[in-house]
Order: structure tokens, then sequence, then C-alpha cells
């Protein structure tokens, strides 16, 4: 077996390799949205795809995102499979209307016989000095609706990997793009990607006994920080990074709090009506008679996203979540 | 260095050349609707044509008062009637070749039956079921859509894909005139323009958005005027003349597939019904307007230019309708059998594979039914 040095790469780059793979391996693949031709994307992470492949497959569309995914629809009813750029979070509200009436719902109207194989590639989150409507997690809105998969990468890899698995779905894809992370780096061979994973599986990105960490997207690198400082404190923190928010692999998720008997959701959209509530219901449901404490939150405020010059209060920090873990009613168990 | 700085270096030029990016003039709509019937084009009328467009219509009104006494029989949920619309919906089917694809809405279940849809197919939302009932891709008929205006850029994407593909596909697309006024009816038309895709968007503007009449929709001179806007042509028909909608359209389809780039279509009709079976148009409006409008039927001024030309005696008539008896007693016996349902069918295509936890909720269905069917002692499920 031959060893391939590795080189560090972005997660920008990660998912232009992407895009670039399933355009080559398939040519109904097509991508589309505001300025992703001559630009390449604000993040420029169509960046070089026009050149490539032409206009035709990589088209700067009118400055419209209900008419962007719109179109999308009518392009994938007759077989081409769309990949679609919200150039941000905030950004993909006009689309909702398609979003939800159509996209997620036309393969089950149709009994099957209509499914849409659309990607909607979403840039979401703060962390990155954004003036407002730059900055929204905007996760819960799209887990709420029947019918789309939600997939949010935290690495470089699975960047690839699971943009790769969003094309290929037959079904529409959501993938939230952590924009902090857009700029990450990681040692990983673009000449050989990853094996694209089944979308739907979480990973345990960090093992250990005392708690685990329930993360996803921009809060994962955040989490592993934790948990390196949670040793100080004499506490060995798991960190499950969920990759997939739909659907949810309660599967791990349940494995891993059944071992270490306590539990915190982290994630940067708000609490209230956030995933966190959710996951901490479906966590409580399977593994109740395991926790030792109640599963807590770590999350943005229930408020609109502040400005940059505020937003480091907003987000969830290592403070705030070795916080929560403190107050896992550890005196208990003396 | 500000401009205040530089006062006596700087020179002060025209901005550049500016020019119109295409002239509108030729995409004006005429200032008349367009007319066949009751004027000298009408003797230059294909015969054939004309006794299709009216078995058609005569057809099509059947079904109408024929979907429309389902509700009160409770086997349709809803039925938004196109009665008085018949020449848009028919003519909107007949202009298309067969690889062409038709977006209806909802009101549009007629132009979708004279594509060739089993009606009872094509009733099967209205019906109350889960689903459309049919493959769109069987006739190329888009799933009928609810959410106004939203299956307009559908068409635009559709049409523009074909046209990467090399096929010669054009798609036409139905709206209201109260649609006109969402934003994807903007956004379709003018990606449709910037694209020159194949697309032809018929808007029949019968008067109102289920109570609120033109004037309250629009300040635009037309309907047809605002594809100039985007850099189209805009073509105003009288909505009731079959032969004039056919024409038109047909011309527009043409225009399409030849590369020409996308048409906006205001055909001017009426909604003789209320919106639905559940709404009361005396709230809205007078009788007066009604008759006027039932003065100019899309039947009558068929029937009248046949009989007048002599194309039609009263045994084709009586055939005619006759046809149409058929039709509508064979509407009526397919929606009188109760349609099988099975609860568990909605879990199955949420996803191409259900998600684990779209299977545990399948099964808690079950586990209810299977107790239900228990608890009756097994005589139903």
């Amino acid at each position: 077996m031959t060893t391939v040095a590795l080189k560090p790469a972005t997660m920008a780059q990660a998912l232009t390799r992407a895009l670039r793979d399933a355009m080559a391996a398939d040519p109904t693949v097509h991508v589309m949205g505001e300025d992703v031709g001559t630009l390449g994307g604000v993040f420029r992470v169509t960046d070089g795809l026009a050149k490539e492949f032409g206009e035709d497959r990589c088209t700067d569309t009118p400055l419209a995102e209900a008419g962007i995914l719109g179109t999308a629809v009518g392009m994938a009813m007759y077989g081409l499979r769309p990949v679609v750029e919200m150039q941000f979070d905030a950004f993909a509200y006009p689309a909702f209307e398609q979003l939800i009436s159509h996209v997620a719902k036309m393969r089950n109207r149709t009994r099957g016989a209509m499914p849409l194989p659309i990607t909607i590639r979403v840039p979401y989150g703060g962390g990155i000095g954004g003036v407002e409507h730059h900055s929204d997690s905007s996760e819960a809105y799209y887990m709420a609706t029947p019918g789309l998969q939600v997939v949010t990468p935290a690495t470089v890899a699975d960047a690839y990997g699971l943009l790769r698995a969003a094309i290929a779905s037959d079904d529409p894809v959501v993938v939230l793009e952590p924009k902090r992370l857009y700029w990450s780096k990681d040692t990983w061979n673009p000449e050989e990607p990853q094996p694209v994973e089944p979308i739907g599986r979480a990973v345990v990105r960090r093992p250990g006994r005392s708690a685990t960490l329930i993360t996803y997207g921009p809060s994962v690198p955040v989490c592993l920080e934790a948990a390196e400082a949670a040793r100080e404190e004499g506490w060995d923190l798991e960190v499950v990074d969920l990759r997939s928010l739909v659907p949810f692999d309660d599967e791990t998720v349940a494995a891993s709090v059944r071992r270490t008997g306590r539990a915190v959701v982290v994630h940067e959209s708000g609490g209230f009506g956030g995933p966190g509530g959710e996951i901490a219901a479906r966590v409580t449901e399977r593994c109740f008679h395991h926790l030792e404490a109640p599963v807590l939150r770590v999350a943005g405020f229930d408020i609109p996203y502040p400005p940059p010059m505020l937003e480091r209060h907003h987000l969830p920090g290592v403070d705030r979540i070795l916080d929560a873990v403190g107050r896992l009613q550890w005196e208990a168990e003396n | 260095m500000t401009v205040m700085e530089q006062r006596g270096a700087y020179r002060p030029s025209p901005p550049p050349a500016w020019q119109p990016r295409t002239d509108p003039a030729p995409l004006l709509p005429d200032p008349e609707p367009h007319r066949v019937l009751g004027t000298d084009a009408a003797a230059e009328a294909d015969p054939a044509l004309l006794r299709r467009l009216h078995a058609e219509l005569v057809r099509g009104r059947r079904y109408n008062t024929q979907a429309t006494a389902l509700t009160k029989q409770g086997r349709l949920a809803v039925y938004p009637s196109s009665t008085g619309q018949e020449a848009c919906e028919v003519a909107a089917a007949l202009a298309l070749e067969d690889r062409d694809w038709l977006f209806p809405s909802y009101r549009d279940t007629l132009a979708a039956v004279a594509r060739g849809l089993d009606p009872v197919q094509a009733l099967t939302l209205l019906r109350g079921d889960w689903h459309t009932g049919y493959d769109p891709r069987e006739h190329r008929v888009a799933p009928l859509c609810t959410p106004l205006a939203t299956q307009l850029p559908h068409a635009v994407g559709l049409a523009h894909a074909a046209r990467l593909k090399g096929d010669d596909v054009v798609a036409l697309a139905m709206v209201g005139d109260g649609g006109t006024s969402e934003g994807d009816f903007h956004e379709a038309l003018n990606f449709a323009a910037v694209w020159q895709a194949p697309v032809v968007f018929l808007v029949q503007n019968n008067g109102f958005a289920i109570s609120v009449p033109l004037a309250k929709q629009t300040a635009a001179p037309s309907l047809a005027h605002k594809a100039v806007g985007y850099g189209m042509p805009g073509r105003l028909v009288d909505g009731n003349d079959a032969v004039a909608v056919h024409e038109v359209l047909t011309a527009a389809v043409r225009h399409a597939r030849a590369g020409g780039g996308p048409t906006l279509v205001e055909a001017i009709t009426y909604r003789v019904d209320a919106h639905t079976n559940a709404d009361d148009a005396t709230r809205y409006r007078g009788d007066a307007e009604v008759e006027t409008w039932r003065g100019h039927d899309p039947i009558a001024l068929l029937e009248h230019e046949l009989t007048e030309r002599g194309l039609i005696d009263e045994a084709g008539l009586e055939a005619v309708r006759q046809d149409a008896e058929v039709f509508a007693a064979a509407l009526r016996d397919g929606m009188n059998q109760d349609p099988v349902l099975d609860p568990m069918d909605l879990f199955a295509h949420v996803y191409a594979e259900p998600t684990p936890q779209l299977r545990e909720q399948q099964a808690q269905l079950r586990a209810e039914l299977d107790a239900e069917h228990d608890s009756h002692g097994g005589a139903h499920r």
C-alpha cells in the first residue's frame, strides 16, 4: 500500500473539489446561483467551475433566490441534478416557499414518480464579523420541514464527503456550510478524497468517559477545545459530531450518552425552538435510566444575531460549555 | 486627492453611451385583444379545427358542471370551476405537441384532461387524496399547483433544461390574474427572458382573485404589458374566443420552439362560477356583470360560427352533446368508486428510503390501526 503525502487543505477547497468531481462524474450536475460563475462565489467555493465546465454548467443567475430554487425544481423535473448556492443563510429565506411547498414535497405528492435531486448549499452561522443578515443559524427551519435532508460538515474531509453524498442523493439535501470553518485547514489528500459516506451517520470526534458533548458544524471545534480544557477539571469529555441533522443518528448519540451518563447539546442557533430541544428530548427518551443529570443545552441567546462588535458574547464558547458541564450534578457521585 | 483639490485638472466627460437594450415597440401588446370569431378572419379558420375546439369545449363545460355536482355529493372535497374559461383551458392543451409540458394551476384540471389525462386521476388531489394521482411524465403534465405562480419558475427551469439537452420542448405555464401579483411570477418571467427559455406564460385574466377584482391587483395598462419590462413580447387575446386563443398560443409555442424565447399571453375571460364551491360570489359581484359575460360565452360563440357557416347541423350538435354525456357518466362512475387509501403510504415517499424516525412513526400508526381494527371486532380496518 502506497503512502500518500497529506497536504493541508481548507474546507472551501474541499467543497470546490467535491463540486468539480461531481460535475466531472455526472454531466447532469449543474451549479447555479448568484456570483458562482465568473467570480467563483463570494466564498470562492465555485472557483474555476465555469471556466472548466462552461457557463451552462455553472451559471450566474439573476439575483432572486426563489427564482434560483424554483427553476432548479424544473431542471430536476427534466432529469438534471442542480446544485444551487444560496449566498448567505439569511438570503435563502426568499426561497422558502419553493423549498417547503415544492422541493420538500414533490417526491411525496407524486408517490415517488418525481423525486427532486437538488442540493442546496447554504453558508451559515456567525463568527466572521459579518454585518446583519450574514450570520444566521437557520438549521431549525430546515429540520422542521419533512422531505429535506440536512447535513453540516465540521471537518475538511466531511465537507467533501457530505457534499458528494448530497449531490448523489435522489432526495433534496440542504448542505449547511459553516462560514467560519471555510478557511479551516486540515491534512487532507485532494488526490485521493475520502470515500463518500451515507448521509445520516454521526461520528464520535473525541472519545471520553465523563460526559458527551453533542454538537455539529461550527461548534465542533469549540467543543473539542472545551474537551481539552476540561481535562484540567478532571473531566474526560466525549464529543459527538452529528454531521447529519436529518436523518438524525439516534443510535450513535444514545450509545454515547449511555456510556457517559451525562450530555450537553451545543449549537450556535438560539435555544428556544432550536435543534437542542429536540436532541435533548430524544436523548432523554432513549437514555433516561442511564442519565445522572438532566440533558443541558448550550446555545446562542434567543436574540436576533448580534452585530460583529458584540457577537463573541452570543456564540457558545469554551467557558459557557464548561459551565454547563459543571452543572451536570457531579456531587451525586460522591 | 479629492475632487475639490484637483478641480483645476478635472475635466468632466459624458457617461458611456446609453441605448435601450432592446427595442420595446415589437414587444408591446396590440391595443385590442385579438379576436377571430365574429370577424372577417373567421371565414378562413380551418373547419376541422373549429369542430374539434367545439367538441372539446362542450365536453369541458360538461366536465365543469359534473365536477361541481360531485362536490355537492361529497365526492370531491373542493372544485375550482373553469366554467366560462373553457376556451383557454382547451386551447392551452391543443397548442402543445406531445413532447411539450403543461404546468397547470389548481383551476386548470380541464387543460390537463384535454391533454389526455384521465379525469379521475386529474381530480385526485381535489378529491382529498394525498397525492397528485398521476405520473407527471406520462402526459408531460406537471403536478397541479396550488401555491400561486410557484409553478412558473418550474416551467422555466424545465424548458431551460430541455434546451440545454438539445430537445425542442416547450413548456406552457398557466396562471390567473391574481397570480401575477406574486413574486414568483416576476422571477419566472425574468429568468425566462434572461435565459431565452422556450416558455409560454398564459395568464387567464378572469376578473377576480377569489373576491378581489383586477383593479385592486394591478395598475398596469394590461397584464400583457408587463412582458415589456422583462424584454419579451406581450400578447392580448379574447379568452372566450377559442380560435383566437388557439391561434395566439400556437404562434407563441412556435416562436419558443424556434428559439425566439418566451411570450406572455393575457387572455381576457371571466370566471362565471364562484371561486370554488365553498365561495359565495354574490358578496362581491352583481348578477348583471355575470349576465354580460354569459352573452359572450365561448361555446355559444363557436357554435354560432359553426352553424352560420353550415359546418354543423342539429344532428352534429346532438352528437357532440352525447359525447359529453358519455364522458360525464364515466367521470361520475369513476368518482363514485371509493378510492383505496392505505395510511401506511403516508410514510412511503417522504424520502427515497424512510428515515429511522419515520419507520418508528409508521410502526406507531400501524399499531394504532391494529388496535382500531381489534376494537371494532375486526369488522373493518
